[in-house]
């Protein structure tokens, strides 16, 4: 998995390939196929004609149509059905790669266990929920738990497949370790939360496998939907046969059946299982693992979408954006005072300043041997940081704070000063005095720094009938400006976890499905409500417990990725079961005239494609209808191209596409496999 | 096709159009029990008949509701059949007509319960003024205002914000439907009618001499009072056997268009109806326009299918360019004649003014297809809003996949459930029509009676099938079916295509009312719009033309392609 997404070409090497091919004969098996109706009745159709072939070819008499014509259509149903296992194969193939890697990390391994104090050996199948082990720099974790003692820097790549390691320790919301990761440094005791075959990695196993790939509500509707269709043609070819009968015409098996394999949707029917596993696999490669695929599913639907601002929304830290100077102090001399200030202040908010003055006024951080200078470091009680340099006593910090440490010396803050403070407060900003002695020298602006590019993709969002709210604890002020700034469409401020699980709660309650991300443990509750709820990997064990998909790259802005993916999911189905439907018009007009010639040689009218021989038009539709199989196996996997646009813009484009062209193609199509066909039979001299 | 034509014709588009509104508005207010207009002096009969049937008006989940429809409806059905049966001992017999067959007299009850009207028989020579009166045209009106009830429990489990998956009182909206709306407006219609001629007695047959001396038998009859709300509940059935041709019936063109007003009028007018449940219009305006785009459609091609002279039937006298006159009134002429055709096989009506089997083999062909279409094109009362209802939740589930989005139909989640409930009601044409057509076509007693050889029998075949199980009930006649195996058959698809049709649409309007719907937003599939009526049209004909048109390519098609190279059977 330390492999990043390489696009849907990676899907065609050569060893997953031949695997898919080969699969895709393996899952001809008839239990195997009764699970997807519409190609159980293609296999049966198969079988029949087979028989049939095999009749006219062992039997005596003349066989009805020519051995070419009947062994064409029997090998073409075939494949038919090959093509489509062989799309379902191939969307398994990568997930079975990486499940495989992902065995490798776990077999072998073996734990400390501490029991009564003793430490001993176990092989990690044999922990239990509840037992504590320990695990040193070098060792595998051997399952998933909870740190209760120590601290240690970890490498998770073999589950992230990012390389820098992280810190796990006791206490607080990075406490949470996975099996099959490795201790770097130090020592950490952990508590085992999982049984075997329920880890976060087992689960992982099975669900990159599809292993415990269930039928989600939407593909099953949608197999009813396809069920039904084919029930219909079922009835509309059986019958043909005697109202054929009455018209003096004679249909034989191998038409009939060719004809109802054209007209089923075989083209959604056949690919659909291979949407659904690709649609998984996108998010895999998205570093997002899905514990079900409802939960993917659930992504498209989502109406409503909780951001929290820190670390989403804006960079996590405030940086300083302006310096903002007393009536009488140059703003110079103040960026020079609050980078004297900021020196020895490793903080992101000290280091913006540093950077601001060196940027606006080319003022360089200078080195002071620490005899020249004193840091005052920043403490909660005095609320300011600052230096002794030189005799000059500065200092920078909240605004209240240094007004009053400003007056402990006999000074005043100017209200030019004290002003510029409120206004920035009033704008989203965090105003930051600055005075030398008992000299007020003037504000720095610190300000929460909206990511780029996120206002653009909100309004996508909005476009495609998402709403999305913003949390944060700031007070309502500071939050309506980065909500403002960011383009959000609303904001939850001081906020609490337990006003989050309310918000969730009044979103449903709405009729509307909340998606969020989390981390902490308090967020567990609300992750458990949401209908779409990313647990960052790097977050507790309860916070992943209670997601229904794992951001493994820890990257909540990554949200929008997984609703654009089960998006794309439900589209690239509906798009090809429209082509399918839509297909079936010009299939029709190359099918029925064939049949009917024979008894109404004027019926040859509606021969709209001037297909050379009744025979030969049959079998085109046949090999059509196959080869678009093959043809979409690539759509599917990569999923038909998603746009955030509205809902009847979205609609009138895949119309478009998909169902006028659905209507269209075919008769290229069929027209020109009818041409190969016929050159072909002239070489052979068969016709 | 002439000028003239067409602006008859669109001069009734036009009347529907304008009516839809109003009379929607009126039902709106009616079938939901508010106050209206007809309140105050008619509340005391809708009071009485609570009263008297003991009636508990509680609103019934759809259980319940289905429930009350069979009871209903099967009784209903044993009373007509006993009528018929008995009528010889009856009253109101003044020509002593004899006992109605066993099979005959099923299928009648059964045509008549399911609003289908398909006559096996002639009126005149079959029915006692009892039997017409107390037996059918009694039908005519409950068996309207049972479809306009599932109409409407579809609707409200559409747009209500329910919980409880309730969709309202049988009892109450087949009162309502009765006594505000069908009872009045066929009342003040039969006076209309009876004004330009329509006869209304219980006289007993008349003998008379004509000019050329000879003598002839007029059947008498209660005729008006049928014929108003043979149109309005578009039932369909005919007083005597040439039905809106005999001039008794419909003696001039002011009442034809007035009959083809009132067959459109509430299909119509429930768009409305249901635009106004939805809280938005639009919706219910969205329906209509992909109503209208295949009326339009249909109208069209069997206009200019009749305009064309018939090759075979050069009639000495008859000049040439006059168009397709064979079966049709002169007092009609090609385009009223046309457009009743299109009208009564879109509404699930079955009335008709012309001989539809001496149609060209393409108007034919657009006959039988508006009623493969499902009978959603405005469609039966009630039926059509139903039908139209279910084909939307079909194109709502695949589009609404196509943007990306759990299908959802005013804000109501189109899942599992709704699916299978959706293919059940598809299932029921192509089994029904397409497998006793089958049947029929190779089997004795369905050949036996057929009048025409070749795809011509094989359409008059598939039409009385299709006729059938979109309880439509127009013939295309010259088949034969009045025979035992016909008219139990028959019987039984009409049942089919009603009850097994009402069941998952009362079954869907349950598991809908049970869901709470989600607020609209940019990311929903637009439904009242245009785009959704132009897919609506588009699904509707697809499913339609794959279903069908291996049958119909052996039948009218073939047909049509025969005679363009000079052959007719």
């Amino acid at each position: 998995m330390s492999e990043k997404p390489g696009g849907p070409t990676s899907a065609w090497n050569g060893p997953l390939l031949r695997g898919a091919v080969r699969d895709g004969f393996r899952k001809l098996d008839p239990r195997v196929m009764v699970r997807n109706p519409v190609m159980f009745v293609v296999e049966v159709g198969c079988v029949l004609t087979t028989l049939a072939w095999l009749r006219d070819a062992l039997g005596s008499g003349t066989p009805a149509q020519p051995g070419w014509f009947t062994g064409g259509v029997t090998l073409w149903l075939w494949f038919t059905v090959v093509f489509a296992n062989f799309a379902e194969a191939l969307a398994e193939g990568r997930g079975k790669a990486q499940a495989a890697a992902m065995r490798g990390i776990r077999e072998g391994a073996v734990a400390r266990r501490l029991l009564g104090g003793r430490e001993e050996r176990v092989p990690a199948e044999a922990l239990r929920r509840g037992d504590t082990v320990v695990v040193e720099a070098g060792e595998l974790v051997p399952r998933d738990g909870e740190v209760v003692e120590g601290i240690a820097s970890v490498d998770e790549s073999a589950i992230t497949g990012e390389s820098a390691p992280v810190i796990r320790e006791s206490g607080g919301d990075r406490s949470a370790v996975t099996g099959g990761t490795r201790v770097l440094s130090d020592r950490i005791v952990v508590r085992i939360v999982s049984d075997p075959g329920e880890s976060f990695l087992d689960r992982m196993i099975a669900l990159v496998e599809g292993a415990r790939r269930q039928k989600t509500p939407n593909e099953i509707a949608l197999h009813v939907l396809l069920t039904g269709m084919t029930i219909i043609f079922l009835i509309a070819c059986v019958t043909l046969v005697p109202l054929a009968s009455y018209s003096g015409l004679r249909l034989s098996l191998p038409v009939v059946v060719a004809l109802l394999v054209c007209l089923i949707p075989t083209t959604i029917g056949g690919l659909m299982s291979a949407v659904g596993i690709a649609g998984m696999d996108r998010l895999i490669r998205h570093n997002v693992i899905p514990l079900s695929g409802r939960a993917v599913e659930a992504a498209g639907d989502v109406d409503t979408i909780l951001l929290d601002k820190t670390g989403t929304i804006t960079l996590g830290n405030r940086m300083a954006t302006e310096f903002l100077p007393a009536s009488s102090v140059g703003a110079a001399e103040l960026a020079e005072a609050a980078q004297l200030a900021s020196l020895a202040d490793e903080t992101p908010e000290g280091r913006s300043i540093a950077v601001l003055a060196k940027d606006q006024f080319g003022l360089r951080s200078r080195e002071f041997t620490s005899a020249d200078v004193a840091f005052i470091p920043f403490t909660a009680a005095t609320r300011m940081s600052g230096c002794a340099v030189g005799g000059r006593r500065i200092r920078k910090g909240a605004t209240d704070a240094v007004a009053a440490w400003v007056r402990s010396l006999g000074g005043e803050m100017p209200a030019d000063v004290a002003q510029a403070a409120a206004e920035v407060a009033r704008a989203g900003g965090t105003p930051l005095a600055v005075a030398d002695d008992a000299r007020v020298l003037g504000v720095v602006r610190l300000k929460d720094v909206v990511k780029g590019g996120l206002p653009e993709r909100f309004a996508q969002l909005r476009a495609m009938g998402l709403r999305t709210i913003m949390i944060t604890g700031d007070n309502p002020l500071t939050a309506a400006a980065i909500a403002a700034e960011a383009g959000v469409d609303d904001f939850l401020a001081e906020a609490s976890p337990e006003m989050k699980l309310a918000l969730i709660r009044a979103e449903q309650a709405k009729g509307k499905l909340v998606a969020m991300t989390g981390d902490g443990t308090n967020d567990a509750p609300a992750l458990a409500q949401a209908d779409v709820a990313i647990a960052m990997n790097s977050g507790t064990q309860a916070a992943r417990e209670a997601g229904n998909m794992v951001d493994l790259d820890s990257n909540p802005t990554k949200l929008l990725e997984v609703v654009a993916v089960g998006k794309q999911l439900l589209m690239t189905r509906g798009c090809l079961t429209t082509f399918s439907i839509a297909n079936d018009v010009a299939k029709y007009f190359a099918i029925l005239p064939a049949l009917f010639v024979a008894a109404y040689p004027e019926f040859g009218a509606l021969n709209l494609m001037r297909l050379a021989s009744p025979l030969s038009a049959v079998l085109s539709a046949v090999v059509f209808n196959a080869l678009v199989i093959i043809a979409l196996v690539p759509l599917a996997l990569r999923g038909v191209r998603y746009r955030p646009l509205g809902a009847a813009a979205l609609l009138r484009r895949s119309l478009l596409v998909y169902g006028v062209g659905g209507v269209i193609a075919p008769f290229v199509g069929i027209k020109l496999i009818d041409m190969v066909i016929n050159v072909a039979l002239a070489a052979a001299g068969l016709a | 096709m002439t000028w003239n034509g067409w602006l008859q014709i669109l001069f009734t588009g036009a009347l529907v159009l304008a009516m839809t509104r109003p009379l929607g508005a009126f039902l709106h207010q009616v079938l939901e029990g508010r106050r209206h207009v007809l309140s105050r002096p008619l509340g005391w009969l809708e009071r009485l008949v609570y009263r008297q049937g003991r009636v508990d008006r509680r609103e019934q989940d759809w259980r319940g509701y289905a429930g009350a429809l069979l009871v209903f409806s099967a009784v209903t059905l044993v009373v007509t059949f006993a009528i018929q049966r008995l009528q010889h001992v009856l009253p109101f017999n003044p020509q002593h007509l004899g006992p109605v067959g066993a099979a005959s007299a099923f299928n009648t009850a059964a045509s008549f319960t399911t609003n289908t009207n398909w006559q096996g028989y002639a009126g005149e020579a079959t029915m006692s003024y009892l039997t017409q009166m107390a037996g059918l045209a009694w039908h005519n009106f409950i068996s309207a205002a049972a479809g306009l009830g599932v109409a409407m429990a579809l609707a409200r489990g559409l747009t209500r914000d329910g919980r409880d998956g309730r969709i309202g009182n049988f009892w109450e909206d087949l009162t309502r439907a009765t006594v505000y709306v069908l009872l009045p407006l066929s009342l003040v219609v039969a006076l209309v009618f009876v004004s330009q001629g329509v006869i209304q007695n219980l006289a007993p047959y008349r003998d008379v001499t004509t000019l050329e001396g000879a003598r002839q038998v007029l059947p008498m009859g209660p005729v008006a009072s049928q014929e108003a709300i043979k149109q309005l509940g578009t039932n369909g059935g005919g007083f005597f056997n040439a039905n809106a041709a005999h001039p008794f019936e419909n003696p001039n063109p002011f009442t034809n268009l007035l009959s083809m007003l009132m067959i459109f009028a509430i299909p119509a007018g429930m768009t409305h109806v249901f635009g106004r449940l939805a809280g938005d219009r639009r919706q219910g305006w969205a329906l209509f326009a992909a109503m209208a785009i295949l009326f339009a459609a249909g109208v069209a091609v069997t206009y200019r299918a009749e305009s064309i002279d018939n090759p075979a039937a050069s009639v000495p006298g008859v000049a040439a360019g006059a168009g397709n006159l064979e079966g049709k009134e002169v007092r009609f002429g090609i385009a009223n004649s046309a457009l009743y055709a299109t009208m009564t096989t879109d509404a699930s009506c079955g009335a008709v003014n012309a001989m539809h089997d001496s149609f060209q083999p393409l108007g034919g062909l657009a006959l039988l297809f508006n009623m493969q279409l499902g009978e959603v094109v405005f469609g039966g009362v009630g039926a059509g809003l139903y039908g139209i209802l279910v084909m939307a939740l079909l194109s709502v589930f695949i589009a609404g996949l196509m943007v990306g989005r759990t299908p959802e139909y005013l804000g109501k989640k189109v899942e599992t459930r709704e699916m299978k409930l959706a293919m059940l009601y598809v299932l029921v044409f192509p089994l029904s029509i397409l497998a006793f057509a089958a049947w029929a076509a190779v089997s004795p007693h369905g050949l036996v009676t057929l009048g025409n050889a070749g795809p011509h029998g094989l359409s008059e075949i598939l039409y009385a099938y299709t006729s059938a199980a979109a309880n439509n009930g127009s013939a295309f006649a010259g088949l034969g079916a009045n025979t035992g195996w016909y008219n139990v058959t028959l019987g039984l698809v009409m049942l089919a295509g009603r009850f097994l049709m009402m069941l998952p649409v009362l079954a869907i309007a349950g598991s809908l009312a049970a869901k709470k719907p989600v607020p609209p937003g940019p990311g929903t599939l637009p439904t009242g719009g245009a785009l959704f009526a132009l897919l609506l049209v588009g699904i509707l004909v697809i499913v339609g033309a794959l279903t069908f048109f291996p049958a119909l390519g052996l039948g009218p098609v073939v047909e049509q392609c025969l005679a363009q190279a000079g052959k007719v059977f």
